[in-house]
């Protein structure tokens, strides 16, 4: 692996349902230890994009590279490899319901690695923490949470196997105000102190004004922009215009 | 790939001193774990040495120095490494409470509680529920308007037209193997002419209705619950009330309507199909020709036998509905959840039905109907 390759390299992405096509040659980059933020109207393909890169998605045409490893290969190996490597929260937070908090962590640390128990149980606790829940969330099933704490115990899950980069899709989707702050303050620390590469799709402006180093719009099948929030905001675009210049993107601006 | 350095050794240099290095990751933790396992008492740990470092090998190293006893200043880290462990450290200091687990007696005898309270209340859930839906019929009869025709007849339609085949072939299949059974043993009477009796009481009586409600517990109760249970997790249920609606207006009564007035018809349909079974093997094996088949069952078969049957379709019917729909308005939220409910209710369906036929026929037998 050198260190220039970029954590994720999609070049030429073409995905289409029947005759509506989502993505047509869309390339984008995600440097490594960066946070890219992913915004888009409704539509414009930034869940199927993230599904593409997991390799749950097979695309028409294009290539997908995931720290140099083709993300779309049929071979075991290199699934594997992808696997380890990135950790997924997923909109619901999809915690499987019949187990609890602890043994969600759990899940991919007793498939992927032969460890002694305690040291499972220790490891998921301390992932638990990680994730900001408290520590008597373990035991509880994830129908006794709310949704924000669902969405740290997904991302707890996420980070079990240590990968250095993590997906997530509208981590602060349907928290409050004050719950979606503490995610991103969570996300920014997690970021810094472990030294993450982040991929985050979000519709959410505070998010993007809080976490990200770069940002990019999706739009008519392609990337607009990918540049840092200073230089997309100024794109002569109207979607984008509406956007970061609609009230609530001043809103949010101000608060930086 | 080369062999790494072992991730422990003595400083060579300075005793006393532990040398780190390595990759101190997830990847490696079971060879950490060993390597650590065997370090013996150190006064410093100089952990400059160490490549790869994740929120993993920040625990073990954590845990190294925990049993090191380690002072802070003994620990000489890199400086990118330093916000990991510290915030690991953070973490780690406030160990999660043990719960301790019970297997024994206690835990059975608890268990067993726990279990008979459930079902006492279950029972108690569903006398109460029959009640509530009875109330709600009451109110809605008089107000023709309320009346669900539309969903009625959807209910009606899945539950009675589409079972047809299924209730239709099922039932003259058992025919047969009635018929084949009466006649194994009545042969060596020569008196195989009697299969007419033993088929014809046998549908008219018990196994036409039986039969189609135990397949109707297993295809419609199912299906209310999932259908009932997905919306309740949905959250539907609950907003057909703030809409000012009753659930058991709109989603009970329909289905219960529909089943009461299918089952009966179903079940006339499984007695016949059963006869016919019964008549096919009479002609085909035993010599006894349709006409004579008839013939014999018009002069044996009384009405009572019918009636008896068809009597208990309704009572059937109700038991399918509220069971379906009331295990369906229990389920909480998860798919597990939906699993368990549609589970519970086909076999509770199916065990009332049993038990209740077999109430009816000591009845029916003391009344010498």
């Amino acid at each position: 692996m050198s260190g220039a390759e970029p954590a994720i390299a999609v070049r030429g992405l073409v995905n289409a349902f029947g005759a509506q096509v989502v993505h047509q040659g869309l390339d984008l980059d995600v440097r490594r230890g960066e946070v890219l933020g992913v915004v888009g109207g409704s539509g414009s393909g930034k869940s199927v994009l993230m599904r593409s890169i997991l390799g749950l998605r097979r695309p028409q045409a294009g290539t997908v590279r995931v720290f140099g490893v083709d993300a779309l290969s049929r071979d075991a190996a290199d699934r594997r490899a992808i696997e380890r490597q990135t950790g997924v929260l997923f909109q619901g937070g999809a915690l499987f319901s019949s187990l609890s908090v602890l043994e969600n962590i759990a899940v991919p640390l007793q498939e992927q690695l032969d460890l002694d128990p305690e040291l499972v149980h220790a490891l998921c606790w301390m992932k638990m923490r990680l994730a900001g829940l408290p520590g008597d969330a373990g035991h509880k099933l994830p129908a006794q949470l709310s949704g924000g704490m669902r969405k740290r115990a997904g991302l707890a899950r996420a980070l079990a196997l240590d990968p250095p980069l993590l997906l997530l899709d509208e981590p602060t989707a349907g928290l409050d105000p004050v719950g979606a702050a503490g995610f991103d303050a969570l996300l920014r620390s997690l970021k810094q102190a472990l030294g993450l590469t982040v991929f985050l799709i979000t519709h959410d402006l505070d998010t993007l004004y809080a976490t990200c180093d770069r940002v990019a719009v999706l739009g008519e099948g392609r990337v607009l922009a990918c540049a840092p929030l200073g230089e997309v905001e100024d794109l002569d675009h109207p979607w984008v215009q509406q956007y970061f210049h609609g009230p609530r993107g001043r809103a949010a601006r101000r608060e930086v | 790939m080369a062999e790494s350095p072992p991730p422990l050794q003595r400083d060579p240099a300075r005793p006393g001193h532990l040398l780190a290095a390595g990759d101190w990751t997830l990847a490696e933790a079971e060879r950490l774990q060993a390597a650590l396992s065997g370090a013996g008492p150190a006064e410093a740990l100089d952990a400059r040495g160490i490549g790869g470092f994740d929120a993993s090998g920040a625990m073990l190293l954590w845990r190294l120095c925990r049993r090191l006893e380690l002072a802070d200043d003994a620990l000489q880290l890199r400086e990118e490494h330093r916000p990991l462990f510290t915030t690991v450290c953070g973490i780690c200091r406030n160990p999660p409470r043990e719960i301790r687990r019970d297997w024994g007696l206690r835990a059975l005898l608890g268990r067993i509680g726990w279990t008979v309270q459930d079902n006492a209340r279950e029972i108690v859930a569903l006398l109460g529920f029959g009640g509530q839906v009875l109330l709600t019929a009451l109110r809605v009869a008089p107000r023709p308007r309320r009346w669900r025709l539309t969903s009625t007849v959807a209910h009606m339609e899945a539950v009675g037209l589409d079972a047809v085949p299924l209730v239709a072939l099922l039932s003259f299949m058992i025919g047969t193997v009635v018929a084949f059974l009466g006649a194994q043993v009545l042969v060596d009477f020569g008196a195989t002419i009697f299969v007419v009796e033993l088929v014809g009481i046998a549908f008219l009586r018990e196994l036409g209705v039986l039969l189609t409600a135990v397949l109707l517990a297993g295809r419609t109760a199912s299906a209310f619950t999932a259908q009932i249970g997905a919306m309740q997790s949905g959250e539907e249920i609950d907003a057909i009330r703030t809409l000012g609606l009753d659930p058991i207006e709109v989603l009970v009564l329909p289905r219960l309507l529909a089943l009461v007035l299918m089952l009966p018809l179903l079940a006339f349909l499984a007695m016949l199909a059963g006869i016919a079974g019964g008549m096919v093997v009479g002609a085909a094996m035993l010599g006894i020709a349709p006409e004579m088949f008839i013939a014999r069952f018009h002069e044996t078969m009384e009405l009572r036998h019918f009636l008896t049957g068809i009597a208990k379709a309704p009572v059937f019917a109700v038991v399918i509905a509220l069971i379906g729909c009331l295990e369906g308005l229990q389920v909480q939220g998860t798919a597990q959840s939906v699993g368990e409910r549609t589970t519970s209710s086909v076999v509770q369906t199916i065990a009332l039905v049993i038990l209740i036929n077999a109430f009816f026929a000591i009845w029916f037998m003391e009344m010498g109907w």
